[in-house]
């Protein structure tokens, strides 16, 4: 089996195994309320310039610094330089030296760069970072992260914001048997048993944004996403029952009249 | 004299500082990122690092994001 009942990133540990984007909310309050219904301990925020007209509300009075930790992210980089810089302006902001690492190659399926992610990957790793890079489902080259450094590996279930679930879930399952740190199902989480299927299969985590911002109810998809990681994590620690082709009776044929 | 701030030009008073320019804007220093010419200015050195006409100043904080 993999990890205990506690799960832990270079150190730190987590009660929770979901972590949730700040992104796409309707609006600030919901998203405060998402959040806590969510039951998550870190949540993901982006670098981006200040607004400079003070009366607009900002991200941060609706983020509690002592219940969550920040993740800050890279999207939008598409080269490890540009990735590089994010990652050391995220650090200058003062609340953590974690990244999300993404490079993205291609800005339709926002498939990751692998070149530029596994550099910027080295660099950050070098530099004192926790690096959480964003990477494809490819077990040879989530290997090579861990081996470069990262603190975790999160692999994409599907494209970023899809919606379609965990398209190659046997590649996930090589993942999952081969990465000695802990590995973070990042993207394309539709609905609350997509979350299920991750964390049933032996998944660490799961990270998710659209499902629960994007959903009519964001607060109340964030519970079922809270209960559904839950669940999934209890039946993979349980251990699923093997599949087979044909029944086998629950009720004893031994008692029956004759 | 004219700085370019957050993408658009800003006059700000000559010789002014990272740290004067910040409280100006109302910012507090403990949650920006400040980049000047491409260069990031760490917290320590806002009060020293005095801005030039012409600069161009990025002042950065966490946003939403996923």
């Amino acid at each position: 089996m993999r990890g205990g009942e506690i799960l832990t990133i270079a150190g730190k540990e987590f009660r929770s195994r979901l972590f949730v984007g700040t992104g796409k909310y309707p609006d600030f309050a919901t998203m405060e309320k998402a959040l806590a219904a969510s039951g998550t301990e870190m949540v993901t925020v982006a670098v981006r310039r200040v607004n400079l007209d003070r009366t607009q509300e900002s991200l941060l009075d609706y983020i509690d610094l002592k219940r969550y930790s920040l993740l800050p992210n890279t999207a939008g980089c598409y080269t490890a330089d540009e990735a590089v810089k994010y990652s050391r302006l995220a650090r200058e902001v003062g609340m953590s030296n974690w990244v999300k690492l993404e490079v993205i190659g291609d800005q339709r399926t926002l498939f990751p760069d692998n070149e530029e992610l596994l550099k910027a990957t080295k660099i950050l790793v070098k530099d004192g970072f926790v690096v959480l890079p964003y990477t494809n489902d490819d077990p040879v080259f989530a290997k090579k992260l861990e081996d470069a450094g990262a603190a975790a590996v999160m692999p994409l279930g599907a494209p970023i914001g899809s919606g379609l679930g965990i398209r190659n879930p046997h590649n996930i399952a090589i993942i999952l048997q081969s990465a000695k740190v802990p590995v973070i199902v990042d993207a394309g989480v539709g609905t609350a048993s997509d979350a299920s299927i991750a964390m049933e299969m032996g998944a660490d985590g799961v990270l998710m944004n659209t499902a629960i911002a994007g959903a009519k109810d964001p607060v109340k998809m964030a519970e079922a996403m809270r209960k559904a990681i839950e669940a999934g994590r209890l039946a993979y620690e349980a251990g699923r029952i093997p599949k087979k082709p044909y029944a086998s009776a629950s009720t004893t044929m031994e008692g029956m009249i004759e | 004299m004219e700085i370019r701030l957050n993408g658009k030009a800003r006059e700000v008073a000559d010789g002014i500082t990272v740290g004067r320019l910040l409280d100006e804007l109302k910012l507090q220093a403990l949650r920006v990122a400040v980049q000047v010419n491409m260069d990031i200015v760490k917290r320590e050195q806002y009060g020293e690092v005095v801005l030039q006409s012409g600069d161009t100043v990025e002042v950065l904080t966490f946003m939403s994001g996923g």
